[in-house]
């Protein structure tokens, strides 16, 4: 077996606050094999982008990794000094944001971003690192690539800004790719491009992606597996054609099916009852009960059985697969 | 997700409670003690000293006539041959003695402090409230309406702020001295003190209210009053004001303990409180007259409560403008 | 038949010029932004008319115009015959503002941070001096919220709840028409269906007519029962969700229908649409839409197609009728 590019294994984060201390991220274990992108969705608050950052060490203090694991390519990562990480990040881990423009600098050319990042992390010289700018603003789809390197972040519109971004996080060649929401701020057709890049360049670098995105559309066309997450705890992880097809876990049945496209035709949208609770707020055993449509006592006291790494599970005590196996 | 129940397909019509909504309701007092900024209060040794020192001040401004061992303003309860008493030694010529020492009048130092921080804090807190509403009214007005009121007011307030805020005062309490008649003039000398620095301090407010008014008319829900027909001047007052008072607060405390320094300099110039009825300021220029001469304590007292006060109010401020701006926290 | 709303050539020309002085100084041209552009149709009553485009299209620029917070530069919108730019009776100005109301994207921005549930519901009712007894709980109710929710501040309701309340006061004057710009865009995807199911509701409960803004072309197919394609402030197709969704007569419908992500397709490989949104300052000539068009000739870069009937619906293209989707399975 292969070392995964990125392993997750039992990732707590805490955050201590004055009214106690609060738990975003909570015993998430996954791993994602190199060329392969994992999806990761849950409603608003649900830790997506707490443990992106927890990955690449961004975590803003009080929030700070308390428990668990971070391995990249076998490498254990989340007690590197900050200096460490900093060659890390870029180098071997890229990172794209839901807004481009605050991962852009506003006063230096799209050139100079792209070379100064070649330059800090590869082993190049300065006409090689322009070479190498051209060629990544190519690959992203920025039109005469070359001319376009003297231009200012604010002469570019909201997808080609977006494309820069992912250029710049993929110049120095990076094992590992994270995106934060990448498509979110932009229009359907920009979103369709973005996705369709971020695919071809996992295909063709064997890149592994963690995709952040709470649209289901784009994780059901471009990721190849999906982690479902719940108030800080994985709900379900599996192959993308599980998640979206057959759903384990109520939360993720639930999720899929109160999308409008999946209730085409009918009449009424099928819902979630209530909202996901505030992180200060759980309620005892498994934290999706008081919505869950199949509660059960076990539930109300028990915390769901925990997702393993290697196997797709849910993490819910009365999966939906099984109890059709009793049906 | 072929064996739901029925009524897990279709889903609960969404009438009824929401589980989520349930929030118990606290007591106010309660509200009031978790509230992010008593907590920042309570974390902050700085702003609980500071808060006291300024409570203390307050209540002996207030309570002065209990406080104080004499009336320093009753002619009658003078005498002149208590006149440069040092502190806490017996008079030479009555044996009486003050523990704050006696001025060259024979007044005792402590009360007349007292009754001049009445005066300081009077015509401190009177400027900033007036300067409070003319900034604020101005500000909503340049930054709800626009156009040429907002022209004109950013104007006027641009070339304001160009002239130090003393200058201004000054000129503004020569041209009333010149209106006033002089028989009215010790009268009306502290509403012309409170009007010069008022006027010499409202424009950082309009700033910060246009400021703030530009951002908030612009979000959704002054959209919603306009839609329903409200009119601008019930969307600037039940809408706007309310949303853009904490930073005015901030202001309006830093400011107060610049409108106290800026009458304690008015006065010392010999332009503020006429000495009937005499500030710090008033006090602090009469008693550096004898500093020279070895009466250090009349000068002194004065000047540290002047210090003490402006200080803490001035930490107040720092204080308050840490804790309501959510980017330091 | 001419519906409760009736919008004719409607045109909304904004000046995004530079300030004066910058433009005389590096000599440049006023520079006009033509949001809208001459936008016609009609929404009968009780019924759901929904506008989609994509970003900067102008949809929210003819919501806001329908309200009455814009004022058009050319054309009218009439709401039950009545113009309100043009209307001079108070009386009837006021019965109509009564009859529209609006619903906002942000759940955040749309309450007043300041006032309780209570008072920001009633607002559309108190403003006009109407009876508001009892108001806010039947109203709160009616949204699926608590009556008890009547004394919180908006803080204390998550996004979804939030929005239930943006409902409620969109309720308040019992009104004809709601205007919803975007009004789950905010929200998550269980969340968005609580909030289209209450609207669904509401709509049937109450006879109200939606005109119903979004980007999202599913939410729209789901709402409803007519909907119009904007491209560049100009309607380009009109036609009721099936025949919309399963033979668009525009290439740009089509365009967009391939390009939304779909959930029963993983692993789906469709080339992605070319191109973005052009300047809106400095469109293409003929039909704006000719740059991306795989269908374009000679006779679109010289000349704009008009908006003519095509089956129940209407579009303007010169290759109507000849496109294709490429998802279709
Ligand atoms: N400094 C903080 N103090 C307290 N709670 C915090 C802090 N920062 C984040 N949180 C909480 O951590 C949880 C996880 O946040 P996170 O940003 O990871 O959510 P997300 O899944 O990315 O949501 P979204 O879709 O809105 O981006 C949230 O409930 C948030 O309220
Ligand atoms: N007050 C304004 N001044 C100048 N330009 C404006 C103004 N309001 C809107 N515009 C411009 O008009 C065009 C249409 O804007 P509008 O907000 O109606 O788009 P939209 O379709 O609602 O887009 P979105 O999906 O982003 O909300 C945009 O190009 C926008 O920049
Ligand atoms: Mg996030
Ligand atoms: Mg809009």
């Amino acid at each position: 077996m292969t070392t995964p590019v990125l392993e997750l294994k039992n990732l707590t984060v805490d955050i201590p606050t004055r009214f106690g201390t609060l738990r975003p991220v909570d015993d998430v274990s996954w791993s994602i094999d190199a060329g392969e992108i994992l999806g990761v969705v849950g409603e608003s608050g649900a830790g997506k982008s707490m443990t992106g950052n927890a990955v690449i060490g961004l975590l803003d203090s009080p929030a700070h990794i308390s428990g668990g694991q971070v391995l990249l390519e076998g490498e254990r990562i989340d007690r590197l000094k900050l200096s460490d990480m900093r060659r890390i990040r870029g180098k071997r881990i890229g990172m794209v944001f839901q807004d481009p423009l605050t991962s852009l600098n506003p006063l230096l050319t799209i050139g100079e971003q792209l070379s100064e990042t070649i330059l800090r992390h590869l082993d190049v010289s300065n006409a090689e690192a322009d070479a190498r700018a051209i060629r990544g603003l190519d690959e992203v789809g920025i039109p005469s690539a070359k001319n376009r390197m003297g231009a200012y972040p604010h002469e570019f519109s909201g997808g080609m800004r977006q494309r820069v971004v992912i250029a710049l996080a993929l110049c120095a060649e990076p094992t590992l790719l994270i995106a934060d929401e990448p498509t979110t701020a932009l229009d359907v057709s920009v979103q369709a491009q973005i996705t369709a890049l971020l695919k071809r360049l996992c295909r063709e670098r064997g890149m592994a992606a963690m995709l952040v995105t709470h649209d289901m559309g784009v994780i059901a066309e471009t990721a190849d597996r999906v982690a479902v997450m719940y108030a800080g705890r994985l709900a379900e992880i599996g192959p993308v054609s599980q998640i979206v097809g057959q759903p384990r876990h109520p939360y993720t049945d639930g999720l899929m099916a109160s999308t409008p496209a999946a209730s085409a035709g009918q009449a009424r949208l099928r819902q979630i009852p209530g909202a996901m609770p505030r992180l200060g707020k759980l309620p005892d055993g498994c934290a999706f009960h008081p919505r869950c449509p199949f509660v059960q006592d076990k539930c109300r006291h028990d915390p769901g059985p925990k997702v393993g790494i290697a196997d797709d599970r849910a993490a819910c005590w009365f999966p939906l697969d099984a109890q059709e196996d009793v049906a | 997700m072929s064996d739901l129940p029925d009524a897990a397909r279709q889903g609960p019509k969404p009438t009824g409670r929401l589980e989520e909504a349930e929030v118990v309701a606290p007591s106010r007092w309660k509200t009031i003690w978790d509230a992010d900024i008593s907590y920042s209060f309570r974390q902050s040794p700085v702003a609980m000293g500071a808060a006291f020192v300024t409570l203390v001040m307050v209540l002996a401004a207030v309570f002065a006539p209990l406080v104080a061992t004499t009336n320093p303003f009753d002619p009658s309860s003078l005498n002149l041959m208590n006149g440069f008493s040092a502190p806490g030694v017996p008079n030479a010529f009555t044996g009486e003695t003050f523990f704050l020492g006696t001025d060259d009048q024979g007044r005792d130092v402590w009360s007349t402090i007292l009754y001049g921080l009445r005066i300081s804090l009077f015509v401190g807190a009177m400027a900033v409230a007036f300067a409070m509403i003319l900034g604020i009214t101005l500000g909503l007005l340049a930054g709800y309406l626009g156009g040429w009121t907002e022209t004109i007011i950013m104007r006027v307030a641009d070339v304001q702020l160009t002239f130090p805020s003393i200058l201004v005062a000054l000129l503004i309490f020569g041209v009333a001295r010149g209106v006033i008649p002089i028989e009215y003039r010790d009268q009306m000398a502290i509403w012309v003190l409170i009007i010069a620095i008022g006027l010499s301090d409202w424009v950082q407010f309009a700033r910060v209210v246009r400021g703030a008014t530009l951002v908030e008319k612009n979000k959704e829900y002054v959209q919603a009053a306009r839609l329903i027909g409200r009119k601008p001047g019930a969307i600037m007052l039940r809408h706007i004001l309310p949303n853009v008072l904490s930073p005015v607060l901030v202001i309006a405390t830093i400011s107060l303990a610049l409108a106290i320094i800026a009458e304690a300099t008015l006065s010392f110039l010999g332009v503020g409180a006429p000495p009937t009825q005499p500030s710090l300021g008033t006090l602090i220029r009469i008693g550096q007259d004898f500093l020279f001469s070895g009466e250090w304590w009349i000068l002194f007292f004065p000047a540290c409560t002047l210090l003490a006060l402006a200080l803490s109010v001035n930490l107040l401020g720092d204080w308050l403008r840490d804790a309501l701006n959510p980017r330091l926290r | 038949m001419t519906g409760l709303v009736s919008i004719k050539g409607l045109t909304r020309v904004f000046d995004v010029s530079k300030p004066w002085l910058n433009r005389m100084i590096e000599r440049l041209p006023k520079r006009m932004l033509t949001a809208v552009s001459d936008v016609s149709f009609d929404i009968p009553a009780k019924t759901t008319y929904a506008l989609v485009g994509e970003s900067g299209s102008g949809k929210s620029t003819i919501g806001k115009m329908v309200v009455g917070l814009l004022r058009p530069t050319e054309g009218n919108v009439e709401i039950d015959g009545i113009d309100l730019v043009t209307e001079t009776d108070p009386a009837i100005i006021d019965r109509i503002r009564t009859d529209i109301q609006m619903i906002f994207q942000d759940p955040f921005a749309s309450l007043n941070p300041r006032w309780r549930v209570r008072d920001i519901i009633t607002e559309p009712v108190s403003a006009r001096g109407g009876n508001i007894d009892g108001l806010a709980e039947k109203l709160l109710v009616q949204v699926g919220l608590a009556e008890e929710d009547a004394g919180k501040y908006p803080h204390q309701f998550s996004g979804g709840q939030r929005q239930r309340l943006c409902v409620a006061r969109a309720l308040a004057s019992e009104p004809k028409l709601i205007v919803c710009d975007e009004p789950t865009s905010a929200l998550d995807v269980s969340v968005q269906a609580q909030v289209l199911n209450l609207m669904s509701d509401l709509k049937e409960d109450h006879g109200l007519t939606y005109l119903f803004i979004s980007h999202d072309l599913t939410v729209v197919r789901h709402m409803a029962d007519t909907i119009g394609v904007l491209y560049l402030g100009r309607l380009v197709e009109e036609a009721s969700p099936t025949s919309l969704f399963n033979e668009p007569a525009h290439p740009y419908t089509a365009m967009l229908i391939d390009a939304a992500p779909r959930l029963d397709a993983f692993g789906r490989e469709v080339e992605p649409p070319e191109g973005e949104i052009p300047d809106p300052t400095d469109p293409p000539s003929g039909c704006a839409f000719h740059p991306r068009c795989p269908l374009a000739t000679d006779i679109c870069k010289a000349e704009r197609p008009k908006l003519t009937p095509h089956g129940a619906g209407r579009v303007a293209c010169h290759h109507a009728g000849q496109v294709r989707l490429k998802g279709a399975a």
